[in-house]
């Protein structure tokens, strides 16, 4: 190597470069790339890096919103469920109460009208009671006319066939006998 | 020899390059069997296009090129069509450009001041990155760092954003703040003013440069040692020799992820120290 530089020495007449003096092609080339480099990094790199930066951070920031608003909209949910939950707790309590009213109102109505129709046939019961009665009495007094009329004839060997007197008797006969009947009940 | 025994080296790295420096001399010297060593001509090629005219280019330019063709090419697909899910290559894209945003810039100058130096940060960053990871990629196998032009340039430009950072906040502000610290009394200002001025208005730049300059200057050296020695040993020597071939191919394979590491490395600290710069430079008070 002390031979190459000797001779590299002897052919260019002078002694190797010192490493730290500069050559003008080295400062200038160094130069250019480092403009080159640094327009690069100013003008392409860093604009884009900034833009993705920025880009996450909304990113970021919108999926908070989001969950932001899941959030508020779940709560909201929940309290219109438990608002409906009350609307349908008083419902059902109004519907439980009316209920009960109706019921009350229904044995009320149920009783009256057992009431109504208990009386119905009670009276018609009498009624017809009465007209039995009436009917009884009728055919009873014809018939106690008739027996009575049989008997007086056997007693008195006296035909009363006559109907117009027997009728005349016999009612007369009842009358008396209401008149007495009467009496008795006055006097009672 | 005595050229390689110029080359300016970092402590812990230095043992090896004197290493390699004695199996340069134990080697039996014939004009056939030399060992070919790496030399700082390593990192000035023969130009290719337009020579003799400022925009001469040579193969590290060339190299250079790729890396910056690479870089657009990854960052031009990874955010082409961005998506609020990342896929496996954007959230790789994403990770990257998280670690200047939220490590670097927002840590270090909040979020108002990390927004406006952003493009400046990614562009530190990402140019050191990319042109350091050419030192491990096949056939380019050099860092577009390794020479001083880039870790110049971003240098000069971290020391004009500090100091335009510091002026537009507050000009009388930040000369006080950076010239004369407070709580000293001001017989020691005779003192502190100039090893303050030193420090920050000139060490600055040139720790930034020097810094990415011999790492990448030194890993450099050290891969084409490590596999130089391997090719000597097991095609020019072969034999017994053989094995320390190994030997040596297992030490260049380890640095190369080595020399992974450290471009990574070397890219975050020139981004991270910018931001620090620019943050002193705006804070009200030190």
């Amino acid at each position: 190597m002390l031979h190459a530089v000797l001779s590299a020495a002897a052919e260019g007449g002078e002694a190797s470069p010192s490493p730290i003096i500069p050559a003008w092609y080295d400062i200038i080339w160094s130069s250019v790339c480092f403009v080159i480099i640094l327009v690069f990094f100013w003008r392409y790199v860093l604009p884009r890096m900034q833009k993705l930066l920025d880009e996450r951070a909304e990113a970021i920031e919108g999926n908070i919103a989001k969950a932001d608003e899941a959030q508020r909209k779940a709560e909201a949910a929940l309290e219109e469920y438990t608002a409906q939950l009350a609307d349908a707790r008083a419902e059902a309590g109004n519907i439980r109460e009316s209920a009960r009213e109706d019921g009350k109102r229904i044995v009320a109505e149920a009783k009256n009208a057992a009431q109504a129709e208990a009386a119905r046939v009670t009276a018609s019961a009498q009624a017809q009671i009465e007209a039995e009665r009436q009917a009884a009495l009728v055919s009873l007094r014809s018939e106690v006319g008739t027996l009575a009329i049989d008997l007086a004839s056997g007693v008195i060997g006296e035909s009363l066939s006559d109907d117009a007197k027997a009728t005349a008797v016999v009612d007369r006969f009842l009358a008396d006998l209401e008149a007495s009947e009467a009496a008795a009940g006055g006097k009672k | 020899m005595f050229v390689v025994a110029r080359v300016p080296l970092d402590a812990p790295k230095q043992e090896t390059a004197l290493l390699a420096h004695a199996l340069n001399l134990l080697v039996p010297m014939s004009t056939d069997d030399e060992f070919h060593g790496p030399s700082v001509t390593e990192f000035f090629p023969g130009p290719l296009f337009l020579e003799g005219t400022p925009f001469e280019v040579n193969r590290i330019m060339l190299v250079r090129f790729v890396a910056v063709a690479a870089l657009l090419l990854v960052f031009w697909l990874g955010t082409r069509r961005m998506s609020v899910v990342p896929g496996r290559f954007q959230s790789l894209v994403e990770m990257g450009l998280d670690l200047v945003r939220v490590n670097i810039a927002d840590d270090l100058l909040g979020k108002k001041d990390g927004k406006r130096f952003l493009p400046l940060l990614m562009t530190i960053f990402f140019m050191i990155l990319f042109m350091n990871l050419t030192g491990v990629v096949p056939f380019l196998n050099i860092a577009g760092t390794s020479v001083i032009g880039v870790p110049l340039v971003l240098a000069v430009v971290a020391y004009v954003a500090f100091i335009y950072a510091g002026i537009k906040k507050s000009p009388a502000g930040f000369f006080k703040n950076s010239l004369f610290p407070a709580g000293v009394p001001w017989v020691l200002y005779l003192i502190v003013t100039p090893i303050e001025f030193i420090s920050t208005f000139v060490l600055r730049p040139i720790t930034l440069t020097l810094r990415l300059l011999m790492n990448m200057m030194v890993g450099h050296i050290l891969l084409v040692l490590f596999f130089a020695a391997t090719q000597f040993f097991v095609v020019q020597l072969g034999g017994w020799y053989t094995a320390l071939g190994v030997g040596t191919l297992a030490f260049g394979l380890a640095f190369t992820v080595f020399e992974i590491l450290v471009a990574v490395l070397q890219a975050y600290i020139f981004a991270l120290l910018t931001a620090v710069y620019i943050q002193l430079a705006v804070a009200e008070e030190h």
